[in-house]
């Protein structure tokens, strides 16, 4: 572990309550991200890479407990720390953005008052000063004439627009760690573009670390410098983002490389279908014995069927957890 | 059937125009008024200017409701009696919501053993009829004002707290208490800036509607001689002296009587018009 660590990740396990019986939902998950970098957790949906993110920022509830592993943030294990230092952690230096910027609002307060709450939550501001951050704080998210904005309410802008202001809440304490949930998921793919670059420029400016939860491949390629791939509440691979494209090691990532869309490419060469990694993701109460893809993996042996392969550690830097990667 | 029509049109146009709203605030806002203003719109002094020579008179030119057995101006009365019934409806209904609102919000926001230890609390308040309840506690304290307001103000929460901690239920699960949670705010400040606003509306209407009953309830008790006590006057003890002269001079308990109808009267009309204009539900329905 280097000195710059700022999250790192250890064994983490998250069980999933079904009645009285737990069944795991998230399987000894490490990593870790370096201060001012972007991370990327990429699969499909309910592989675990939300709950992954949830019990990061401590706030995983029933059915959903930690059954395991730790998190460092700066050395601090949050996974023991009081749930007032918790809270007081959350938005100063772990902020997060969500899915839905349509309700993650209060319908019934001004934004510029959400940001300035804010200031007066984690530095002490007076409510004077905090309104004159806010509008400070909505600029800097590139909201046209902040000033006269700040008095609107959420029902008053548009889906981007709102986007923008929750960027401007979880950015405004200046946090160590941007946790950002699908943040583009849904929108419109032009602002798409502009929330993922303004995230992009202002967590380079101020050394934000972002960790991007993503099922979108290609948002993941444009921002991040290293990715993890879930499946199945496991980390089956983790590398430089450029290695994981050009060079992906788990049959499952690989599947997913190969399932892209490539614009023109059934016109040429004469495809009729797009590229589909055959069956679905199981349900986290019958995950399967052995390597959780075995099932819809093409490689898969006896061995694959019987033990979970370890990590194999790649000469990227990164690991795979394969029998049979490459 | 034209007249049925008509009634129908009308109701229609008393609800377009939020008609009920506005008759029964500005109702209401006359009656405060006339007891804010009673010392100078009062023709008399209620208490002491009983004068047995002009013991029960018609309403006339000098006393314009008439007089009661002793002589006092039921007028005067009247609008002394308005400060009574409205310290006690307001006040009590004060209290009220801020105890349902305080236990609802609470039992729906936190849950677990808090929620089900209020959850009892209220079944039972429900099963004991408020107004006994509140004789009882009136039958401990001696009768007067604060002993009024402790004792409709501790005996009515039960649906403030039932509707809040529903409304705090659905308001919970919304994204943006989520991400307050993310952001740091603590429980409490959730629940003053996250959730309180979002279930104001309906918890405004219960009050006051509420207030209605509250003015009512009063005037019970000071009708069974619990209330306010005999020389000063409210609306319940002025019933309570003029029921044996309900024949020979009705004018005594018919004034007393028509105050309280018109202050219940405007209280929830002003409660349905409240309702009107903030529950979407109520307003798609009637369109």
């Amino acid at each position: 572990m280097t000195d710059d660590t700022l999250l790192s990740v250890e064994g983490l396990c998250i069980d999933l309550m079904i009645g009285d019986r737990p069944h795991s939902a998230v399987t000894d998950v490490s990593f870790s991200i370096r201060r001012g970098e972007t991370f990327g957790l990429v699969g499909e949906s309910g592989c675990g890479k939300s709950v992954t993110s949830l019990a990061v920022i401590g706030l995983l509830k029933h059915p959903l407990i930690r059954a395991g592993g730790r998190i460092l943030l700066d050395g601090e294990d949050l996974t023991t720390v009081s749930a007032s230092r918790m809270r007081a952690l959350r938005g100063a230096r772990i902020a997060m953005i969500f899915q839905e910027p349509m309700t993650a609002l209060n319908p019934l307060s001004p934004i510029g008052r959400q940001i300035a709450e804010m200031f007066v939550l984690h530095k002490g501001a007076t409510w004077h000063e905090a309104d004159r951050l806010a509008v400070k704080a909505l600029g800097n998210v590139r909201v046209p004439a902040p000033e006269r904005r700040v008095k609107d309410y959420p029902h008053q802008l548009s889906g981007g627009m709102r986007q923008r202001v929750m960027i401007a809440i979880a950015l405004a304490c200046d946090p160590d760690l941007l946790l950002a949930d699908e943040p583009t998921t849904a929108l419109d793919v032009t602002v798409q573009a502009e929330i993922l670059e303004l995230i992009r420029d202002l967590s380079s400016a101020r050394g934000t670390a972002v960790m991007m939860i993503s099922h979108d491949l290609g948002l993941i390629a444009n921002m991040c410098a290293r990715v993890g791939v879930m499946y199945a509440g496991r980390l089956v691979e983790q590398q430089e983002a450029d290695s994981v494209f050009r060079n992906p090691q788990h049959p499952y990532t690989q599947g997913l490389i190969a399932s892209l869309p490539l614009l023109g490419a059934r016109a040429r060469h004469g495809r009729k279908a797009l590229n589909e990694i055959r069956g679905v993701v199981p349900a986290v109460a019958d995950f399967p014995k052995g390597c959780r893809f075995n099932p819809r993996c093409e490689r898969s042996t006896d061995l694959c069927v019987e033990t979970d392969p370890d990590r194999t550690w790649l000469e990227s830097g990164g690991f795979v957890r394969c029998h049979h990667h490459g | 059937m034209p007249s049925s029509i008509q009634g129908l049109s009308t109701i229609r146009i008393l609800s377009q125009y939020h008609a009920n709203l506005w008759i029964g605030g500005i109702l209401f806002a006359l009656i405060v008024l006339a007891g804010v203003f009673a010392p100078w719109l009062a023709h008399t002094d209620p208490v002491m200017d009983a004068d047995l020579m002009n013991s029960g008179l018609p309403p006339g030119h000098d006393f314009w409701f008439g007089t009661d057995d002793q002589g006092r101006d039921i007028y005067s009365r009247v609008l002394y009696g308005a400060r009574v019934s409205l310290t006690v409806g307001i006040g009590s209904q004060l209290i009220n919501t801020v105890i349902g609102v305080a236990l609802g919000l609470s039992a729906g926001y936190w849950g677990g053993w808090w929620d089900d230890f209020i959850n009892g609390l209220t079944n039972m308040m429900l099963a004991i009829p408020s107004l006994v309840f509140a004789l009882a506690i009136m039958a401990i304290l001696s009768p007067g004002l604060t002993s009024l307001l402790i004792a409709l103000g501790l005996t009515n929460w039960s649906f403030t707290c039932r509707l809040s901690r529903a409304s705090t239920l659905s308001v919970k699960s919304q994204g943006y208490v989520q991400a307050a949670k993310v952001l740091g705010y603590s429980d409490l400040r959730i629940m003053a800036t996250q959730i309180l606003p979002n279930i104001l509306g309906p918890i405004v209407i219960i009050a006051t509607l509420g207030m209605g009953g509250a003015v009512l309830a009063e005037a019970a008790l000071s009708f069974l001689g619990l209330g306010i006590k005999p020389p000063f006057p409210s609306w319940g003890s002025m019933l309570s002296d003029a029921r044996e002269q309900m024949m020979l001079a009705p004018w005594i308990s018919i004034f007393p009587g028509l105050a309280i109808f018109a202050t219940v009267l405007s209280l929830n009309l002003l409660g349905d018009g409240l309702r009107d204009i903030l529950d979407p539900q109520s307003r798609t329905r009637r369109t």
